[in-house]
């Protein structure tokens, strides 16, 4: 009876058969995509992609929304989970557990796409007879694979800075991976985006919901905005090029109801470059657009007209954001999408008190047409999140422009900016003068523009705002009136149980 | 042709002495004395001798020359160590035992409502601490021995009945492994605590055994017909504390703005009033033992019908079982069949109304006067009229309007095949195949007007399980007296083979209509497969000095061909030292005996919920609801999952060292022992090195644990005379529990990994496990307070990372520190047991000392913010909040972390015993008459409602009533 011991799994595959069929690569692929949007293997909730935190909690872009927008003037919350209250009080230590969700989501992202693109080599697809369109499509999803892996590495550099750093050379196994300086990282995701862009789908032509080239051209000219940043090197002529790539392609144009862009059927936008799909009976989270739809609504707000149950009466927005509208009661500037009934200007109190701070309405379970989504419970939205979109590569490249760089013209840049507040304010009375193009300008035109899609942080940072007295938002820094934290907090730590994890590792400045 | 005997056996006090085995001396047949004392035999040879044997006395041989009734005294016996003991793959003289086993047989067990066979012996052993089950109905007690040896695996005993060792994986809607058991069917309850003793069963008695034997008829038994039947009465025996209506209405008058005033109703209400009620309970059971000719015979059938005081709750349980013992060739072989079946109705209340009726609004009515949601009161969307889904739930409303059924079904059966040779008759071969099979269905019903599931239409679903083990055992058993050399051998070797396959297909869940609302999901299936060699030499020289080893090797499905192989071994040594001449001169001490003993145990139970393939790269197919859509499609995703190629068993190596004793002719006798367990190759689930594997935290071999200890027994008949007996019984363990390497890198930092998850917030927890503390140390803030002693709110001590004392002016996450563990440090036990005449009384008082609880109904229900939130409904709290002014929850503040040592009489009870009621002849009848009142009284410093909380985090346990019960027993 010695065999038996060899017992092989019922409903599971070993990763030795799951390669063989090519009608799996896509359902492999799928759930590269579907770490940003899901949390695990079943919907809503349950065999989670990462453990020691709760589920729905430890969504990517639950997380990295957090990380983005509660440590700056765009956002509150007034939940007081575990140390959740750290990110706007910029106190946060190695040990919370919200930036560890983070970091373990974007390395989760990383070994899943290192499986996937080792498994999908020219060799291994030769090895198993694998020919024809079904290789064909298995080197566009590789690349798909890579995209998303420099995606994930870019959010590292971005949050962490200099990280463990593997490959798909690194087989699965006990070992502890080196670390990677910041700037080193950002060379080989520079590499990378650049080695996938032909063998990407062409822009708009990959099915929605995957990224095509443009996704990759827009990822490559926020790494290049940033790079002074991350490397000590301005690179905003690489960053005019390859906005510049993305706008002239004419794929994407922007859509002409700045409020419907963020709605259940905002599948259909031309201007969204890169969204994270959700569905409301097929992709289900407590993360994601769960999180950001029910946790905006509380006090006065009808959870109907949201297209939703309830409110998690949690998120609400600082005088910071408020305040760089000239007029924040959307009758001008329809961007201005600020619940005020029963709501304070003011924050006096963040935690549990929902009506300190100005609540915002942008994201909604209804369609254009008013109809709630489909998830007749009213739990998860349909709304995707545009992780890309168009507007925010005419903000970069006239941004690029502004810092000096080159291939682009100061005039275009202001025609893309004009574009935006024409699309604002539904006619030109919004457009402003050359002379009032401004890099001030751009960094608040962002915050009116993009504010709560994942910006605001690395905005801040690349302006010298974020950690400095310079720029200073209610309760930044936990007191009331705002105050300057140490500047070594433009990165976040290493989460602690990495560093006795991974002897290599070296702590982050500061922490 | 024999003549009938008969006679009544008594002991020295003259009380009749009933269940002392009657046995015709060379042959197998023999009876039990009934409750009187009195027995029959028939057909007894001329010239036989009887032998009356009962544990704790001397053994009596009798010629029965031309008599026809034989009465017998049975004096106590002072060298009650003659005695045999079940141990696994057989049995051994208790004078030959060199391990940590305690042994408790039916006449010693509680008594009462006892629904689980796990409270038969709760506070009755020491080194075994059986916390029991909530209040739910047929709740199953958590059972350590000797603390828990590991960190994610795992701590359950392994359970062995009639020789079957069962699968300690639950099956849904039962408890536990022993759940499914009558415990009115077992016979003996043997521990195996120490790895000298429990190493026979290797890879999985790393955590201790559990032997139970069943109660089995006896050759030559007479018919024997036993009824018994027993009614409770179960009441709440206390409130959780909440603000009265008036209270509330303050509060809100207060901290609330005008629309959470407005929302203040006129009704006083008790919720908990409403959820709980006095409820009935019945336990009936029958049983038939005898002989049919070669073929002793037991059958007994129970029904056990509980309620719950909870409102709907109720479990119901038929049981019934068949054992056969038939004997051929000259008693040559032995066939023991043991056949047993249970089935369980649950119906689940939903706990959630304990929850819910603390916090619901005491303002508010019961029911709304509408004919909505079932008419009861509900929070409402004031826009849709429909419910808001993020207001506490009408608690009554929760109860009456959901329908959750669970049936489980069970076998367990096992025909063991025992052959003494003929021409070798020391030798024997012992082959037993065993089967335990058990299937659970369950349905969840939610009508579609129930506030509940309202947006969805109500609920109906199903679910279901099968468990599908085998058992294969076989062992060859040679005892020799060598009385040349005052030697006595008893070598045992066998095989073992073991199969469980656990199943669990997916249904969609459908709305209360019927239609489809969420899809079926990925079935479940998964199988092992242990294999076992293992071997026992037992060699004892001149009855003094007794050498015992064993070793085991072991196999397991779960692990990969390289690594799943173990070896446990095991060696023990027993000095009897009141044998020696030097003690022969002491008459006071009856009894002295040295025992030593090491041993090495595995564990390859997995962490609930692991796939049975933790080594192998697999992919899992994602669930209908977590697809991810291109284009117009949605695909399901398929996962690489995380895995450890080189898992292995985890290993604990344990030494014992005891003294038995005993004094005056026994009448005091105990023992004391010492421990160590030292688990290494933890099965501990910990941090990946980020980006070496597919997941971020795995289950791998890492890190020690210890767990050391003493226990102490004492056993005292103080009185005994004619009339009046009394024994007094004591035990008292002390065990500390500690982690002592928790990473693959040794690290003087090692923050931990974070568990203990509580309600309130999301994903908060408060305890850790760390380097150099106990398991689930309690990992929260210091409460700073004003000097009038009330805790100031959001003010902790700046302790700095890693317990420092200079802080850096932030209270962040690394403030917090280790404060205390749910583990208790001492846990005792305390019974008592008299008789006068035919009437009895007995307690049974057991406690815990250190034991730590976090108080999560104070933290969750004790800020002003649970009161008044910007969601559209207002919610009670708990009066905690007056004494601390807190707003925000303070959920990691050590104020809530409380010292839980505890006393409670677990069991009083009294008896009548009116002997013989019939005196038709040879039908005599027994009746025998019982009260017993369950957990009488708490003593403790503890706030909440029990400080007996499993795992230490105290959060809306469903409470244990008190129980009263009278019951009657009827033999014939």
């Amino acid at each position: 009876c010695l065999q038996d011991l060899d017992r092989q799994p019922v409903y599971d595959v070993t990763s030795a058969s799951v390669y063989k069929d090519p009608a799996n690569y896509k359902q492999v692929l799928a759930k590269l995509y579907a770490v940003l949007a899901v949390s695990g293997q079943q919907g809503p909730a349950g065999k989670p992609d990462i453990a020691g935190i709760d589920e729905g909690f430890s969504n990517y872009l639950r997380q990295y929304w957090k990380a983005q927008e509660l440590t700056t003037d765009e956002a509150v919350i007034g939940w007081n989970d575990g140390s959740l209250p750290d990110y706007h009080n910029m106190n946060w230590s190695s040990s919370n557990e919200f930036i560890t969700a983070m970091y373990n989501r974007i390395f989760y992202m990383v070994t899943a796409t290192n499986e996937f693109i080792r498994e999908t080599t020219d060799a291994k697809l030769a090895e198993r007879g694998i020919t024809g369109q079904a290789a064909t499509d298995a080197r566009t999803f590789r690349a798909e694979a890579r995209f998303l892996r420099a995606l994930a590495y870019t959010h590292a550099i971005d949050l962490f800075g200099s990280v463990p750093f593997v490959t798909e050379t690194d087989a699965v196994g006990s070992f502890q991976p080196r670390q990677i300086s910041r700037a080193e990282l950002f060379t080989y995701v520079e590499t990378e985006l650049k080695a996938i862009e032909e063998e990407m789908a062409a822009p708009r032509a990959a099915e929605y919901g995957r990224a095509d080239r443009a996704a990759a051209w827009t990822l490559l000219a926020k790494l290049y905005l940033n790079a002074q940043v991350y490397t000590g090197t301005a690179r905003y002529t690489d960053a005019v090029t390859y906005a510049n790539k993305v706008i002239q392609s004419n794929a994407y144009a922007l859509d002409a109801d700045y409020s419907k862009l963020f709605l259940a059927d905002n599948g259909s936008s031309r201007e969204i470059i890169l969204p994270v799909t959700f569905d409301g009976t097929r992709t289900k989270t407590y993360g994601g657009m769960t999180f950001l739809v029910h946790a905006a609504v509380g006090g006065k707000m009808s959870p109907t007209s949201f297209g939703i149950n309830s409110g998690w009466a949690g998120l609400r927005t600082t005088k910071g954001l408020v305040d760089s509208f000239a007029d924040p009661s959307g009758r001008t500037d329809t961007r201005a999408l600020f619940f005020t009934d029963g709501q304070n200007l003011e924050i006096n109190e963040v935690l549990n008190k929902f009506e300190d701070g100005y609540a915002i309405t942008k994201f909604k379970n209804v369609t254009s047409a008013g109809q709630p989504g489909s998830d007749v419970e009213g739990n998860f939205p349909d709304t995707d999140f545009p992780l890309f979109r168009l507007a925010d590569v005419y903000l970069m490249y006239a941004e690029a422009v502004l810092r000096g760089g080159t291939g682009g013209d100061a005039a275009t840049a202001l025609t893309y900016v004009n574009l935006l507040r024409q699309r604002a304010y539904k006619g030109t009375t919004g457009n402003i003068t050359a002379t009032a193009l401004t890099l001030d300008f751009i960094l608040s035109e962002r915050a009116r523009e993009l504010y709560w899609e994942g910006h605001r942080r690395t905005d801040l940072i690349r302006y010298g705002r974020f950690t400095e007295a310079t720029y200073l938002w209610p309760f930044k820094g936990g007191v009331k009136a705002g105050r300057a934290v140490e500047s070594f907090r433009t990165v976040f730590p290493l989460p602690a149980a990495d560093l006795i994890a991974n002897p290599n590792l070296k702590q982050n400045t500061g922490y | 042709q024999g003549v009938t005997l008969t006679g009544v056996v008594k002991e020295a006090d003259g009380v009749p002495l009933p269940g002392v085995t009657v046995q015709v001396k060379g042959t197998n047949r023999g009876t039990q004395t009934n409750a009187d004392g009195s027995y029959q035999l028939t057909n007894v040879p001329a010239g036989s001798a009887l032998i009356f044997s009962f544990i704790g006395k001397t053994p009596q041989e009798v010629l029965v020359g031309n008599r026809t009734a034989v009465d017998v005294v049975l004096a106590d016996d002072s060298k009650s160590l003659q005695e045999v003991v079940v141990v696994g793959y057989g049995t051994q003289r208790r004078k030959d035992l060199t391990g940590a086993i305690t042994s408790i047989s039916a006449e010693e067990f509680q008594k009462g409502n006892i629904v689980n066979p796990e409270q038969l012996v709760a506070g009755k052993l020491a080194g075994v601490s059986i916390t029991p089950p909530s209040g739910q109905p047929g709740g199953g007690s958590t059972i350590r021995i000797r603390g828990g040896s590991s960190l994610n695996a795992s701590n359950d005993p392994l359970v062995v009945i009639d020789g079957v060792p069962v699968d300690n994986t639950n099956i849904s809607g039962a408890s536990n492994a022993l759940s499914l058991i009558n415990p009115q069917d077992i016979e003996t309850f043997t521990v195996l605590k120490d790895a000298s003793a429990a190493a026979i069963y290797g890879a999985r008695a790393a955590n201790g055994v559990i032997l139970i034997t069943t109660k089995k008829g006896r050759q030559g038994d007479q018919l024997r017909v036993s009824v018994s039947a027993l009614g409770s009465v179960s009441q709440l025996v206390n409130q959780v504390p909440v603000l009265s209506a008036d209270q509330f209405r303050d509060v809100i008058g207060q901290t609330g703005n005008a629309a959470q005033q407005a929302l203040l109703g006129t009704a006083n209400t008790n919720w908990q009033d409403q959820i709980y009620q006095t409820a009935l309970s019945g336990d009936y059971n029958a049983s038939v033992t005898g002989s049919v000719k070669n073929m002793p015979f037991r059958a007994s059938f129970g029904y056990l019908n509980q309620n719950g005081i909870l409102k709907t709750s109720n479990f119901e349980r038929f049981s019934g079982s068949l054992g056969l013992s038939p004997r051929f060739f000259n008693n040559h072989l032995r066939v023991d069949v043991n056949l047993k079946g249970s089935i369980i109705n649950n119906v689940f209340a939903d706990q959630g109304a304990i929850g819910a009726a603390v916090a619901f609004d005491p303002t508010q009515p019961v029911y709304s006067g509408q004919d909505t949601y079932g008419g009861f009161f509900e929070w409402l969307d004031p826009a849709t009229g429909r419910p808001n889904t993020q207001a506490t739930r009408n608690p009554l409303g929760l109860l009456m309007q959901k329908q959750d059924l669970t049936t489980v079904k069970r076998s367990i059966g096992n025909v063991q095949f025992d052959y003494k040779f003929h021409f070798l008759p020391e030798l024997r071969a012992n082959l037993n195949l065993g089967y335990d099979l058990s299937s659970s269905t369950g349905t969840i019903f939610v009508p579609a007007d129930a506030a509940l599931q309202f947006n969805r239409g109500g609920q109906s679903s199903q679910s279901a399980q099968t468990r599908d083990n085998k058992t294969l055992e076989f062992y060859l058993n040679y005892v020799k007296d060598l009385r040349s050399v005052s030697s006595r051998v008893d070598v045992t070797a066998g095989y073992s083979y073991q199969d469980f396959i656990r199943k669990s297909p997916s249904f969609p869940e459908l709305t209360a209509n019927g239609t489809e609302f969420t899809p079926a999901g990925v079935p479940f299936e998964t199988q092992y497969t242990l294999l076992a060699f293992f071997g026992r030499a037992n060699y004892t020289f001149k009855d003094r000095y007794t050498l015992t080893a064993t070793l085991r090797r072991d196999a397991t499905s779960r692990f990969s061909p390289e690594t799943r192989w173990g070896w446990f071994p095991s060696a023990g040594f027993a000095w009897n030292i009141k044998e020696e001449s030097f003690l022969q001169g002491a008459k006071a001490l009856s009894a002295l005996k040295l025992r030593i003993g090491y041993g090495v145990t595995g564990q390859q139970d997995l962490p609930s919920g692991l796939s049975d393939y933790p080594y192998l790269p697999r992919y899992t197919l994602s669930d209908l609801t977590a697809q991810y859509q291109f284009g117009n499609s949605f695909y399901r995703t398929l996962r690489a999952e995380g895995y450890d190629a080189n898992l292995k068993w985890e290993e604990t190596q344990a030494l014992n060292a005891a003294i038995d004793y005993a004094f005056f002719d026994g009448r005091i006798s105990g023992s004391i022992d010492v421990y160590q367990k030292t688990t290494k190759d933890l099965l501990a689930t910990i941090p990946v090195p980020a980006g070496s594997n597919l997941t971020n935290q795995i289950l791998t071999n890492v890190g020690n644990l210890e767990n050391k200890g003493v226990e102490f027994t004492i056993n005292t008949n103080p009185v005994r005379n004619e009339r009046h007996n009394l024994d007094v019984g004591f035990n008292i363990t002390y065990n500390q529990n500690k982690i002592t390497n928790l990473s693959k890198v040794p690290s003087p930092n090692d923050p931990g990994v974070l568990v203990g998850g509580i309600t309130g917030g999301t994903g908060n927890t408060v305890q850790i496990q760390t380097v150099g503390f106990p398991t689930n140390s309690f990992f929260v803030y210091q409460q700073v307070y004003d000097a009038s002693g009330k805790p100031l709110e959001g003010v902790y001590v700046d302790r700095g990372r890693n317990g420092e004392t200079t802080g850096d002016g932030k209270i962040t996450i690394d403030d917090r520190y280790r404060y205390q563990s749910a583990n208790p440090k001492i846990f005792l036990g305390f019974t008592s047991q008299y008789t006068y005449g035919k009437f009895s009384a007995g307690f049974v008082l057991r406690g815990n000392i250190g034991n730590y609880v976090y108080n999560n109904v104070r933290s969750n229900y004790g800020a002003y913010r649970n009161f008044t939130n910007a969601l559209g409904f207002n919610a009670n709290g708990s009066p905690n909040v007056l004494e601390t002014g807190f707003v925000n929850n303070q959920y990691f503040s050590d104020y809530y972390v409380e010292n839980g040592s505890f006393l409670r009489m677990d069991n009083f009870n009294l008896g009548y015993n009116f002997g013989k009621v019939s005196n038709r002849p040879g039908k005599g009848m027994n009746l025998r008459l019982s009260a017993t009142a369950q957990n009488v009284f708490v003593i403790t410093n503890y706030t909440g409602l029990d400080p007996e909380v499993s795992g230490g985090i105290d959060n809306n346990l469903y409470p244990r009533p008190r129980i009263i019960s009278a019951g009657l027993n009827l033999d014939f």
